[in-house]
């Protein structure tokens, strides 16, 4: 895949309450909405990216020999545990104290 | 030469945004909008207008296809009403804080039910608080012309926000006039250089998230979300000004004035105002001359722009008056009068104008405001500028 190289767009020339646009990640930590959190047993992880195409806040991140999510934004929706092909992930409840 | 033909106001409208050269149009079609629509394909089919026109399956589609047009830098038009409006409502919320200067008639139409294809404003006046800028026309060469300005007004880089030309769905929908059909050039002079997507755009040159979520109860995103709302507030407030320049540019290079925000008609010295807006003005204008000739001290006050809503404009022609009667073509269901009205004793109230004023109500459902209807709110009027009590709507058409 070929990965995007442009410069963001430069927006100094425009007003900052003129419409909603975004060139840089936003600080809203979508991490926070979560009431359960994916988990990914290593062992079972073939690395096939099929959470990395799934997941809608494109937040799976790569690892050496696995994949996994990044906690700041994921929301804890389960979709890359239900279609992950070696059933890898599972989602478990977030601990009140955790 | 600028040619003259005769035509409807649904046809003069066309002829508008033939003159104003979009890249893309979409319209899908509904009474009394319909010719409107047939009137944009077959010029397209045509040659005359050189745009593309999307075959969309509803009005839901139609601004939707349209905004992403606008994202990507085009000029683009379309036209509804009444229950098409409605089913395009979700798009049509989302158009003005995106600061997309789209261009649309409403070919305004009483609200179903009970089942009816007439004119009305319910629609339009439903849609005002909605960011989109509403300017109301009185015969078919100000829809023309209007739709021409409308571009100008809305690609202001002062305003970027969509517009609505409203015209009187039967009356000026199908009303035949002569009208003047201004030079392709000079309106190519007029409108300059199309400015449509500089601040917000789907373009991989220049890669951007559009609309991304903002808001909710924590971190930036509540203060970021009362900017962009603010800043809305702010194009609109900002259009006041530029919709009266524009006018000017426009009566300077055509010949054609028309009062921008409201059209004070005898007025100097009048001691009561009507106010109207829309077709009916006409009428009501005849009542006054009748009235004056009569000795009565009446003027009438025509609103053209609705919103943003012309407050200071309202104050210069209204401060001197000792009442109003206010003719709506709609229904404010929640206040049982007029919505009209209803934002004129706001005004009033604001500008601190302590006056007594009437809400008449007519014209609903494709029925006629005639000069006798006017006599009756004139004569209304004049008789209540020594009351204190508030009074009860006037309801025109109720024993027609």
């Amino acid at each position: 895949m070929k990965k995007q190289a442009k410069k963001p767009f430069d927006t100094s020339k425009i007003p900052d309450n003129l419409c909603p646009i975004a060139t840089v990640h936003a600080e809203l930590k979508t991490g926070d909405w979560r009431a359960e959190r994916p988990v990914v047993d290593r062992e079972k992880c073939v690395k096939c990216a099929t959470c990395w195409v799934y997941c809608p806040t494109q937040c799976i991140q790569e690892k050496p020999n696995w994949f996994e999510a990044d906690l700041t934004i994921c929301k804890g929706c389960g979709v890359c545990a239900h279609e992950c092909p070696h059933r890898a992930i599972s989602m478990i409840e977030e601990a009140e104290d955790d | 030469m600028p040619k003259k033909l005769v035509c409807d106001g649904n046809e003069a409208a066309a002829w508008g945004v033939v003159l104003s050269r979009p890249d893309m149009v979409a319209v899908y079609p509904i009474t009394p909008q319909s010719s409107l629509a047939e009137y944009i394909s077959q010029f397209v089919a045509d040659g005359i207008l050189k745009a593309d026109l999307m075959d969309v399956e509803g009005e839901h589609s139609v601004l939707s296809v349209l905004q992403g047009a606008a994202l990507a830098g085009a000029r683009t038009f379309t036209a509804s009403c009444g229950q098409g409006l409605a089913f395009m409502f979700e798009p049509y919320f989302r158009t003005p804080p995106l600061r997309l200067p789209i261009v649309m008639s409403l070919v305004t139409r009483d609200g179903i039910s009970p089942q009816c294809v007439w004119g009305g404003q319910q629609d339009a006046m439903t849609v005002r608080e909605t960011g989109w800028i509403h300017m109301y026309c009185e015969t078919a060469q100000e829809i023309l012309d209007t739709t021409i300005m409308a571009y100008k007004i809305a690609e202001h880089r002062d305003v970027m926000l969509p517009v609505n030309v409203n015209h009187d769905g039967n009356y000026l929908s199908y009303g035949v006039e002569q009208i003047e059909l201004p030079d392709q050039a000079d309106v190519d002079e007029f409108l300059g250089e199309k400015n449509v997507n500089w601040h917000v755009a789907l373009d991989p040159e220049r890669p951007m998230g559009v609309d991304p979520l903002t808001g909710g109860a924590g971190g930036i995103g509540p203060s970021l979300f009362v900017r962009y709302r603010k800043g809305l507030c702010e194009g609109m407030q900002n259009a006041l000004a530029v919709i009266e320049d524009i006018h000017r540019q426009w009566g300077e290079r055509f010949g054609r004035f028309y009062a921008p925000l409201v059209e004070s008609y005898r007025m100097e010295d009048a001691e009561y105002a009507i106010v109207t807006i829309g077709s009916m003005s006409g009428a009501g204008k005849d009542a006054v001359d009748a009235a004056r000739n009569a000795g009565e001290p009446v003027g009438l006050l025509k609103i053209k722009t609705f919103r943003p809503f012309p407050l200071e404009a309202i104050k210069a022609a209204l401060s001197h008056v000792k009442a109003i009667g206010v003719v709506d073509r709609s229904v404010s269901f929640g206040w049982n009068c007029g919505p009209v009205f209803q934002e004129l004793l706001s005004a009033l109230f604001y500008l601190r104008i302590h006056i007594p004023a009437v809400s008449f109500i007519g014209g609903l459902a494709g029925a006629d405001i005639t000069v006798d209807h006017f006599e009756r709110v004139i004569r209304t009027t004049a008789d209540i500028m020594n009351t204190d009590e508030p009074l009860e709507t006037i309801w025109l058409n109720e024993a027609d």
